[in-house]
């Protein structure tokens, strides 16, 4: 019985800029079934964190409940979590960002933690554009509760018991584009080759980065009829183009076709090079991302890659205008500077 | 690349690094897990059929299964097969009951055998039971060839092999002890239906032309013929200061055994760097262990003599120069000559092919090195009634590829003698059965343990000094056995993938904890293998590559540092991936019209 990875790894595995070896940002051996398209999106992340160099004592991974929610155990060992309470992992993300902002925050949900019991709180996370990524491992069902359907299941898709879902699904992607999220994508968990480097953009976003990843539920909605399957999905998956990650400072050399490539810096000198293959679609135009998702749903496809970015991005902490600095290494005086300072505030409002 | 053909037994055999490079393919990783499980008389029968002398091998083997062994290129040391090899002989219950059981209906055949070392005693194993009269020749008392007479008693108790022997003689072999073979002339006059001749390599090198040699003579000792003397007990005493000339495993043995005979200040010096001596790593240790000094770059120039006797010898320094082809050079310092004392030299600087009892008129074409030209599939010579192996048919070698050619002239010669074509070779015996029992349960130990190399105990040095007959080794008790047992990362149990079960879900790519699978466009070889996960530059090892898949990309997986842990297996929905057992057999000729052994 192998419940134990063996501690062996690849003698020749690199190290990224920190000494680390991709190893060291694994979680312990996942105990989801077997195939379950949340470990690729998780096996997306290591390799993201350890792409990019990232510290994982400075990242914190936070989920609600539900099979999604339980990844966060599977990666990023050496990183801080938080199991919250279902559907309430904004929250506390609110929280501990605003606790200290110098952490990078993923958050993990499902479609049920997320569209159903968690619904009130996505929309207000995004509202308040936290800097985070918040990752929906969506497959359509409660997997967890042997395979019901969820409210993310599309209208007429078919479950493992054959019972046809009546009613219609909410489009995440969509939703988060129309209530001003700051970047918003969509991918598909059998898809790394688009994931990791939409993964690796949104944890250099500033501001509430999204990504909504079909990630099939291999024992409960994975069979013939349903439109979250390995199959179906594949057979159906439309790109809006393809995204690189390009670190600070490094030179751009891919060739493509002038007017379809096109870079997007970010905040810390960083890049995506994005390369269009849909027409039309302009990815920093909300009615334009807004579009060519319907137009794309109305052809029975589903959009994925970047959808939609805002490029100079207000975060919570802007907007609120709070201290640069984590409260933790604030000193006591800063923190609790004194009954005089308050009298002082309590004079002013008089 | 094509994909890979699963169907071919080799390729899952080369995967089992351990039994690929055993000369005579010990199915290791299967007699290991029996080790494991306490079954130490069928890990003994699995190694006796294979290399027929368990005991000996257990203790003395040259071991190429160790650096070949998978375990070595995933942390620092490999499993200790050879060690554990002596576990099963030293704990096994009554074996010779699963031993082919005589006397045989004879088929009417007779055949010589010429030395009864390692080669013609597997051919003679191979042969009985088919119902051959065999006629085993050798000089000495007792059969075992080099095995007796070169291997200490401290490092292989004569118990040991003369149980190993019995094992053979037993079978109704007709020995000829003490008589020495002087013409094969002779022997083919018998009429024979096929003479295999096992003689060795008994010729020890000297150095005829140093100054000193002929003065010096008295003490001056080729060092095979003086080990074997020690053997057959003739010598019982060597001087208090010694110096062994070689940096082969025969120098080893030399001065360990000249400690034991009085040498008080015993030194080997060769000419070579210690690092490029031929003498495995773990003998050098001993005999470093025994107070030895290995004194190395030093070329023998002359022997000292003083008033008429021995008195050291004179060496040059040099030092190795390489050029760009890696040849090496020595090249001396032009530092003054060393002179180390001495009160006997022994020689141990190689050993040659003589086979001065060899008529050259027998329709037995010889080289110009003056060998014997044998074909390196049958063993046959150029006269169809004769056949070579061990020592005797390329040079000096070791009994595990003599043992390996005694399996295939066996065959040869029985194919043969039925008037068969000695090219029609028997397929190997192969078998791939899945070991799935469960979602999470195989039908092996999967769990890898971390352990490292255990040490095998060894007697305490004041007693293994003073007593030649006392084995250093003591070799692994049953409980350490099994720990180093556990260690075996059964590279047998074979990791096949089925494309049409493929959903190319990532899953075994993402939980192989050694990044062996990589899910990718197809490729030449060299491209892909820039392109694996972790590129793949083990050339010697092969890359596992299925046929397209939906997404129209290839599974490959790099064999090289693959866990055999079933993580892949464990974690795919759809079990495209399966760990299946691979057991691979060289077919013997007494496996040929006889069923195998029933356990």
């Amino acid at each position: 019985m192998t419940y134990v990875r063996p501690k062996f790894r690849h003698p020749e595995l690199k190290k990224n800029k920190l000494g680390y070896t991709l190893s060291y940002y694994e979680g312990a051996l996942s105990t989801l079934c077997a195939g379950c398209g949340h470990d690729s999106i998780s096996a997306g992340i290591v390799q993201a964190c350890y792409d990019l160099d990232i510290e994982p004592h400075k990242v914190a991974k936070l989920s609600g409940i539900g099979c999604s929610s339980k990844t966060p155990a599977y990666f990023l060992s050496n990183s801080h979590g938080f199991n919250s309470v279902h559907g309430r992992m904004p929250s506390v993300a609110t929280g501990a960002n605003l606790a200290n902002r110098e952490l990078k925050y993923i958050g993990i949900s499902g479609d049920g933690d997320t569209a159903s019991i968690g619904m009130g709180q996505f929309v207000h996370v995004i509202r308040r554009n936290l800097n985070m990524l918040y990752i929906v491992m969506n497959n359509g069902c409660y997997g967890l509760t042997k395979g019901q359907d969820s409210a993310t299941a599309d209208e007429g898709s078919k479950n493992k018991t054959g019972h046809v879902n009546l009613f219609q699904s909410i489009d995440l992607a969509s939703l988060a584009i129309e209530l001003g999220a700051t970047f918003v994508a969509q991918s598909f968990s059998g898809d790394k080759k688009q994931l990791v480097p939409l993964i690796k953009a949104a944890m250099k976003h500033q501001g509430f980065a999204f990504i909504n990843v079909i990630s099939p539920c291999v024992t409960f909605n994975n069979n013939v009829g349903s439109t979250k399957s390995y199959d179906y999905v594949r057979e159906h998956v439309e790109a809006t183009g393809t995204v690189d990650f390009v670190p600070a400072m490094k030179e751009i050399t891919a060739d493509y076709a002038e007017g379809n490539t096109e870079h997007v810096v970010l905040h810390d000198g960083s890049m995506i090079e994005l390369h269009k293959l849909a027409q039309g679609w302009d990815p920093h135009n909300r009615i334009s991302a807004m579009n060519a998702v319907h137009h794309a749903k109305s052809k029975g496809e589903i959009l994925t890659g970047l959808l939609y970015m805002e490029h100079e991005s207000k975060d919570l902490h802007d907007m609120l205008g709070t201290t640069g600095k984590a409260l933790n290494t604030l000193g006591k005086d800063v923190l609790c500077p004194g009954s005089a300072k308050l009298k002082e505030l309590n004079a002013s409002l008089r | 690349m094509k994909p890979t053909d699963i169907q071919n037994p080799e390729y899952f055999h080369k995967v089992v690094d351990c039994q690929y490079a055993c000369p005579a393919h010990t199915p290791v990783p299967e007699y290991i897990r029996l080790i494991a499980e306490g079954k130490y008389t069928e890990a003994y029968m699995i190694n006796w059929d294979s290399n027929v002398f368990p005991g000996v091998l257990g203790r003395t083997c040259d071991r190429p299964c160790e650096p070949a062994c998978r375990r070595g290129r995933i942390e620092e040391e490999p499993v200790a097969i050879c060690r554990l090899k002596r576990v099963a002989a030293d704990n096994k219950g009554n074996v010779k009951q699963h031993m082919p059981q005589g006397p045989f209906a004879p088929n009417g055949k007779k055949i010589a055998l010429i030395g009864a070392g390692p080669a013609s005693l597997t051919v003679a194993r191979d042969l009985a039971p088919l119902g051959y009269e065999i006629h085993l020749y050798d000089e000495q008392k007792k059969g075992g060839g080099f095995m007796r007479s070169q291997i200490p008693s401290f490092r292989l108790p004569e118990r040991v092999l003369d149980e190993e022997v019995n094992y053979i003689t037993d079978m109704g072999i007709h020995t000829h002890y003490n008589q020495y073979v002087s013409s094969l002339k002779e022997i083919l006059a018998m009429n024979y239906d096929a003479v295999f001749v096992g003689s060795g390599a008994p010729q020890g090198r000297d150095l005829p032309k140093l100054e000193g040699r002929q003065e010096g003579d008295a003490n001056i000792h080729i060092g095979i013929n003086w080990l074997a003397s020690v053997a057959f007990e003739h010598t019982s005493k060597i001087g208090k200061k010694v110096i062994v000339l070689g940096g082969g495993n025969t120098a080893m043995d030399c001065c360990r055994t000249s400690r034991r005979l009085g040498g008080d200040d015993v030194k080997v010096i060769v000419r070579s760097p210690f690092a490029d001596m031929k003498a495995s790593p773990w003998e050098k240790e001993d005999a470093m262990h025994e107070d030895i000094p290995i004194i190395d770059n030093h070329v023998p120039k002359s022997f000292v003599i003083k008033n008429g006797k021995l008195a050291g010898m004179m060496f040059e320094k040099v030092e190795a120069v390489y050029d760009d082809n890696g040849k090496r050079k020595l090249v001396p310092t032009g530092e003054p000559d060393a002179f180390y004392e001495a009160d006997d030299v022994l020689v141990a600087i190689g050993q040659e092919n003589s086979f001065p009892w060899i008529e050259r008129d027998l329709g037995i074409e010889f080289d110009k090195w003056d060998m014997p030209v044998v074909d390196p599939i049958t063993y046959c010579s150029t006269n169809k009634k004769v056949f070579f192996g061990g020592d005797a048919a390329f040079g000096p070698k070791n009994v595990i590829t003599a043992v390996a050619h005694g399996h295939q002239a066996a065959i040869s010669i029985h194919l043969s003698c039925e008037g068969l074509s000695m090219m029609d070779r028997p397929a190997p015996h192969v078998n791939l059965v899945s070991q799935k029992m469960g979602i999470h349960e195989w039908s092996y130990d999967s769990m890898v343990a971390d352990d490292e190399r255990y040490i095998v105990p060894q007697a305490d040095k004041k007693i293994t000094l003073s007593n030649r007959m006392q084995e250093v080794e003591l070799g692994f008790d049953p409980l350490t056995g099994f720990k180093e047992a556990q260690r075996c990362l059964n590279c047998d149990v074979q990791t096949v993938f089925t494309e049409n079960k493929c959903i190319e879900c990532d899953a075994c790519m993402d939980v192989c904890p050694t990044s062996c699978i990589t899910f990718t466009v197809n490729e030449e070889e060299d491209a892909l293998r820039a392109h694996t996960k972790v590129p793949a530059h083990n050339m010697e090892q092969d890359l596992y590559v299925s046929d397209i898949l939906p997404t129209k990309r290839v599974m490959v997986k790099d064999e090289n540092v693959c866990l055999h842990c079933g993580l892949c297996a464990e974690r795919c929905p759809t079990s495209a991936w399966d760990m299946k057992k691979f057991f691979y057999n060289v077919t013997k000729a007494v496996n040929a019209c006889q069923q195998e052994t029933a356990l």
